[in-house]
């Protein structure tokens, strides 16, 4: 049905929530950070992304409150707009094209009707502070061209600018600069640290800047870990600092709080520093916050922080340094060794996350779901450290077994290496140690693939390592008379000439071990571990390996360092065709027989897609990227997509993710982005058919029972009670999401007032209320049908049958309404 | 938001026997008391009252002895031919035992002479034992007869002649008075009844049976003869649960741990067994000096007294637990304190706060989550933590090299604390498993204090102990790297297939050692 779009890459989610400082709304309850090309809205208390504000074309670069509406928020972007949004129902109320470059925003209360943005004009690398009139108009896209300039020779970051004390003056830090610019005067006082001087060694460059709310302070953090507070910057001899000194290296953000009693700052230590009363003896600590800070913010009710973390991770504080939420998404700031994997359990996307632990990425829903310490230790951040790294980990057994390597090697000779198996816990619905090996091999392993045939009864793991030995682990039963227990043996150990063992990869079936020495691929049965045969093809070092699926299952796919891609047949033991292609990435998709291979090549990387049974690809994509691709996945399809176009149709059922070297998580589409990503909002909305909670029965009992009263006053009219759908309070209290409903108390009488039989005269006037209430709602149905069509599958099929019955009783009742009307306006008439 | 991380003690598998929860009681026995019989003791009994003093049988005497006593309290000596089977009555107050030419002998425990004598056995009597009602005797002879005493009138009531050869063991069941159990030469274990005249049971062994036993409820019979130990379900007729087949020799007796739970062998391959009733494995084992005849338990396990051909008697008392009162008890909080607050009783709108688990750290990790290195290190270079746990300190040397600090913690020692370290690499340095860890710690102290060598004697000695170490090392591996040369070869002649000797490893820490060295 969407076969005619175009195949296009785009990026898909995990982009970064820490780039700029996130913002809370003025009561709290949200709080908003831009991402990618959206600013994305999170509830404070449940961390669940409320809407998505999309319409920039380009990276979002700074977000704001309209400090004139606090219920509309401005965002600008590198597309060279500033937008404002009505944060609560996600729209977009204007757009102000700017026209250049915007890198940041600021608002200001006194300022009316204007904002300041960072922009470059001339130079690529010369920033400018300006302010941007925005011109009151009421059309949906406006021109705002009149910039006037503030400041020149700015630092990029919006954390070197801070407005203070209501707007009279501006502070911006470059270098060893502190320049403050006093509104009403129009003039520029400019302070220089006294070492700078001797510049070469000296380390105390400005790197942030904040400024007190209510006095005239100004607070900023230095690379040496100083926090100074400068004061009468007024004059220019007579100003005066002083020093606050925890941090032990730079101090990456600074924020007072709302009355300016206490300053935060943080740095990589992920260590909340809280000042109190800008003296060095009051400070109170946060600590172990996982990783460098980046940004602090402060709601503007005063009772909550946040700080983001390079770890792509904002967590909301409590006043009283508690932490209370944690926002995170696709951890992406190491590098990746493990590859991209799925779990085949939760299918979510596995790999490399914070230091030593594994990420379980949901796709779907942009949101990591959990962390698994594979590691374990202590992790110790020090510059020059050589840290433990978490290099392998395969799933096998439909992700009842995990597999992992760590290794650290300080010098040539002294490498630390440690296998861990985990096995799933159905109780505790995670991972659980169940096999710690040390030193599995002597040298550092290539590769780590589980046998996952259907049919294989006993677990089956398959080390190949540098040592030039391939290892072969099952598991076996540890129990005796105390205790149940199974755990991993090395049942095999198989070399080829001392070569070094490359890569790995079981046949589909589970009945062939292919292992590659160098550039021989070698052939082992399963059962005895003999080895079968062995092809070799001169043509470099086997960097991938793997065999084909299903109908082209006789073949074996190998892709060698020299650019030659090979397939061999296995009946004949003969080459069967190779290809002059540099791969790197090639990846089998699990549902059907092909087998994506990515090749570099000095313009780009290009996608090729084809069957091993022939050499001519299915698909080929040119340009993809045009850095590196480092690792690709096939991710099975919930619901499988139906491509006519037989170039297409390799993404029926699986899709196709890769990452590449800067990091960003890349997959092929028809549809447009906005499409993909489906507002959780609009998911959290309470279906027809409701969850049978105790809610529901007194609910779903009282409904009962006025069906069957409906049934008599169809009959004799003579007693109506109000049927609770129809009841607006009811409805809403059940098609908003709980986060943003007021509390229950609130909640409360309205909820049981409209449970309450009302009296006759009052009804009659409340009806055509009532029924225009009702004909909104079934028109929001119908929108919003289309956009359950997945849900319903979900739905059991004891509420499938409930909603026909409701559903009939509905237009009946309406039927059942217009002739009350009339019946009751005649009575009124008497 | 983790908090902080313990060091990960690398744990190494213990060789030899696994230490399990029966391993650990059933070696806490005191080393055995030895004592010398006239003869080979052919049977341990115990008395079920207190204060469980036991009869040995050997020769022609049958001695009681106290639980701690090494000298019998008192003795029957009043056979003219070899005794067998002393076994006290279920209220400890009789004994009964039977001989050589055939008679069965009732003594009162604190008489001399006897006070029955039953007369019809013509043969040797090698099994007698009291049935449940306390009244009559059971006993079995090598007349192929089993009969059946009243002990009041001194009568035999009655005489069953079903084995076929010679009958050397047998019990009563405890439960009921009438029935009664005897093995034979015949391979057989017959059940009687009194109120019959015939056997009730019978279960074909296969070997000469040596030894029966009943479990406490009636259902299971355990028999041993040849090399098996035999379990039969009696409820089931007679069939047979398990056969075990764990001694190399005759097993000769049998005997149940108070509890019930493990089964005890004896043979006369000098080893006793301990099975698990529950999975008939074997859980543990112990070793004696000769062939085992006899063997019985103490009330709570309290005591194995274990009777061998040679006519020693070995006696073993389990542990006493009172030593560990003796240690001065260091004063802790009032229990006022521990309850505080415990029984306050949830109102109805209170909400119920938990106070977040508090996770114990070792002494090391919260010096080491604190940052001080120093004392990290000094903690488990104590000579209690290095004796004991050297892998510990091991694991704190490598964390300290893992965060790039162990040089800063080796450094600045005085004579005493560097002494203690040279003597930890002294004793660990050679050991394969450390070896890794430690010679990169000797290189940084050997960089450290070589500016100030020569300066203590202590410590001069301690390096030169250790270089005698490395070298001494170095000559292993010459010699290890040598023989594997011959066996390579010797290999290379049986044209053994390639891929499955792993002997790389012994090379290992070869280039470290000899940096040790200059």
């Amino acid at each position: 049905m969407v076969d005619e779009e175009t195949i296009r890459v785009v990026r898909c989610g995990g982009s970064e929530l820490n780039f700029r400082r996130a913002v809370f709304s003025a009561d709290s309850k949200y709080i908003f950070c831009v991402s990618g090309d959206f600013v994305k809205v999170y509830s404070t208390v449940t961390e669940e992304c409320v809407h998505i504000l999309h319409g920039h074309r380009n990276l979002v670069t700074g977000i704001q409150l309209n400090p004139n509406n606090h219920l509309q928020l401005y965002s600008c972007s590198l597309d060279g707009t500033i937008k404002l949004w009505d944060y609560i129902d996600g729209i977009l109320i204007k757009t102000f094209i700017v026209g250049c470059k915007l890198h940041a925003l600021f608002t200001v209360a006194q300022a009316e009707d204007s904002v300041f943005a960072i922009v470059n004009k001339e130079k690529p690398d010369i920033f400018q502070l300006v302010s941007v009139k925005l011109p009151k108009s009421s059309s949906q896209e406006v021109e705002a061209k009149e910039l006037s300039f503030v400041l020149d020779y700015i630092n990029q970051s919006p954390k070197c600018i801070a407005f203070g004390n209501e707007g009279v003056y501006v502070a911006a830090v470059r270098e060893f600069y502190l320049s403050v610019y006093f509104f009403k005067k129009k003039t520029t006082s400019r302070f220089t640290l006294s070492s700078s001087r001797n510049k070469k060694h000296a380390k105390n460059n400005f790197t942030c800047v904040a400024c007190h709310p209510t006095e005239d302070c100004i607070a900023s953090g230095h690379m040496d870990g100083k926090i100074r507070l400068w004061r009468n910057f007024y004059d220019d001899k007579k100003y005066t600092y002083t020093c606050l000194h925890w941090h032990h290296d730079m101090v990456m953000d600074l924020a007072f709080s709302v009355t300016g009693t206490s300053l935060l700052s943080g740095g990589c230590e992920s260590v909340l520093v809280e000042w109190r009363d800008a003296t060095e003896k009051n400070k109170e600590f946060l600590p172990r916050l996982g990783a460098t800070i980046e940004h602090i913010s402060v709601s503007p009710a005063g009772d909550l922080f946040c700080t983001s973390h390079s770890d792509n991770k904002i967590i909301i504080i409590h006043r009283n340094l508690e932490a209370s939420a944690v926002i995170q998404g696709l951890v992406k700031d190491r590098s990746i060794f493990t590859g991209l994997m799925i779990d085949p359990r939760t299918k979510a996307l596995v790999l490399n996350g914070k230091p030593g632990h594994l990420q379980f990425y949901s796709l779907q829903s942009d949101k990591q779901l959990y962390n698994l310490d594979i590691i374990q230790q202590e992790y110790i951040n020090d510059y020059g450290l050589i840290q433990i790294e978490l290099t392998k980990a395969a799933f096998g057994c439909f992700g009842n077994w995990l597999a992992t390597v760590e290794q650290r090697q300080e010098k040539e000779t002294e490498l630390e290496l440690q296998m861990k198996l985990w096995m799933y816990n159905k109780k505790t619905q995670g991972f659980i140690l169940n096999t710690k090996i040390n030193m599995p091999h002597e040298d550092c392993i290539t590769a780590l693939c589980f046998c996952n045939a259907e049919k294989s009864e006993q677990p089956t793991l398959v080390t190949a390592s540098k040592d030039g030995y391939f290892k072969v682990w099952i598991l076996t039963d540890d129990s005796d008379i105390y205790k149940k227990a199974v755990g991993w043996t090395c049942d095999f150990v198989g070399s080829y000439h001392k070569y070094q063992a490359t890569n790995c990869c079981f046949s589909e079936d589970g009945s062939l071990l292919a292992v590659s020495f160098e550039e021989i691929v070698t052939i082992w049965d399963s059962v005895t571990w003999e080895l079968k045969c062995t092809f070799c093809q001169r043509a470099g070092k086997i960097r991938h390996l793997c065999f084909g699926r299903l109908t082209c299952s006789k073949y074996l796919l190998g892709a060698t360092e020299n650019g030659i891609l090979c397939c061999w047949n296995l009946l004949s033991c003969a080459l069967e065709w190779n290809a002059k292609l540099n791969v790197r990435v090639m990846e089998p998709d699990p549902n059907s027989e092909n087998i994506a291979a990515i090749s570099q090549s000095s313009v780009g990387s290009d996608l090729f897609v084809f069957k091993p049974s022939e050499p001519r690809p299915l698909y080929i994509q040119k340009g993809i990227s045009r850095e590196e691709v480092q690792w690709g996945v096939f991710v099975p399809r919930d619901v499988p997509e139906s491509f006519t176009s037989e170039a297409y149709q390799w993404l029926n059922r699986s899709q196709f993710y890769f990452l590449t070297k800067s990091q960003s998580l890349l997959t092929f589409s028809t549809k447009s982005p906005e499409e993909k990503l489906t507002p959780t909002s609009k998911q959290l909305l309470a279906e027809e058919s409701l969850p049978t909670t105790p809610f529901y029965f007194i609910l779903g009992k009282h409904r009962q029972h006025q069906d069957e009263k409906l049934n008599e006053t169809l009959e004799n009219e003579l007693v109506q009670l109000p049927l609770t759908e129809n009841i607006p309070a009811v409805s809403e209290l059940l098609h908003t999401p709980a986060h943003v409903l007021p509390s229950a108390a609130f909640l409360c009488s309205m909820f049981v007032n409209s449970l309450l039989l009302s009296k006759e005269t009052k009804s009659a006037k409340e009806i055509p209320e009532d029924v225009d209430m009702e004909e909104e709602k079934e028109s929001e149905d119908s929108d919003e049908e289309n956009d359950f069509i997945e849900k319903v599958q979900d739905t059991n099929n004891t509420g499938l049958g409930e909603d026909i019955i409701h559903q009939l009783s509905k237009s009946e009742e309406k039927e059942l309404r217009k002739f009350r009307k009339i019946d009751y306006s005649w009575i009124a008439a008497l | 938001m983790a908090g902080y991380k313990p060091v990960a003690i690398q744990t190494y598998p213990i060789l030899g026997e696994k230490i399990t929860q029966d391993t650990l009681y059933w070696n806490n026995y005191k080393t055995p008391v030895q004592i010398k019989e006239f003869g080979a003791v052919s049977k341990v009994d115990f008395s079920p009252q207190p204060p469980y003093n036991y009869a040995v049988t050997a020769s022609s005497r049958i001695h009681i002895y106290g639980r701690y006593s090494q000298e019998p309290i008192k003795t029957f000596s009043r056979f003219k031919y070899t005794a067998y089977c002393a076994t006290f009555r279920q209220d400890g107050r009789l004994l009964v035992a039977g001989s050589e030419d055939g008679g069965v002998q009732l003594f009162d425990i604190s008489g001399r002479a006897p006070l029955r004598q039953f007369e019809g056995h013509t043969k040797a009597v090698h099994t007698v034992d009291f049935t449940a009602d306390k009244y009559h005797v059971v006993s079995g002879a090598d007349d192929y007869t089993v009969k059946l005493w009243d002990i009041p009138n001194s009568k035999e009531i009655l005489t069953f002649k079903e084995h076929s050869d010679y009958v050397r063991c047998g019990c009563a069941s405890k439960l009921n008075p009438d029935l009664f159990i005897t093995g034979s030469y015949d391979h057989t274990v017959k059940m009687f009844d009194a109120r019959t005249n015939t056997s009730v049971l019978s279960v074909e062994h296969g070997q000469p049976v040596e030894s029966v036993l009943l479990f406490p409820s009636g259902g299971l019979l355990v028999s041993a003869g040849g090399r098996y130990v035999k379990v039969w379900d009696m409820l089931k007729g007679g069939q047979l649960l398990v056969s075990l087949k764990n001694h190399h020799k005759t097993v000769t007796c049998l005997c149940l741990s108070s509890s019930g739970q493990r089964l005890l062998s004896g043979s006369l391959d000098r080893k006793v067994k301990v099975y698990s009733t529950t999975s008939y494995k074997v859980v543990h084992s112990f070793d004696y000096a000769a062939s085992i005849l006899s063997l019985a338990l103490a009330h709570e396990d309290e005591t194995i007294v274990v009777g061998m051909t040679n006519g020693i008697l070995s006696v073993k008392h389990r542990k006493s637990e009172a030593k560990k009162e003796s240690i001065p008890r260091r004063r802790r909080p009032a229990y006022r304190t521990f309850i505080k607050g415990k029984n306050y009783m949830k109102q109805r709108d209170d909400i119920l706060i938990n106070r977040p688990a508090k996770k114990h750290l070792e002494l090391y990790d919260r010096d080491l989550k604190h940052f001080r290195i120093s004392k990290a290190l000094d903690r488990v270079l104590d000579p209690t933590c290095t004796i004991k746990t050297p892998e510990i300190t091991v694991s704190i040397i490598k964390e300290l090299n893992r965060r790039g600090v162990l040089a800063n913690a080796l450094a600045g020692r005085d004579e005493k604390e560097i002494s203690h370290v040279l003597n930890f690499l002294i004793r660990h340095l050679s050991q394969p498993r450390f070896a890794p860890v430690l010679i990169n710690a000797a290189e940084i102290i050997i960089d450290i204090y070589l500016p100030v060598i020569g300066q203590s004697p202590v410590v001069d000695k301690k390096f030169l102990l250790l270089q005698g170490l490395v070298e001494k090392e170095i000559d292993y591996q010459r010699e290890l790297l040598e023989t594997l040369g011959m066996m390579d070869m010797l290999f290379a002649t049986m044209r053994r297939k390639e891929g499955t000797s792993v002997l790389e490893h012994t090379s290992d820490g070869f280039p470290e050692n000899k940096k040790i060295e200059s």
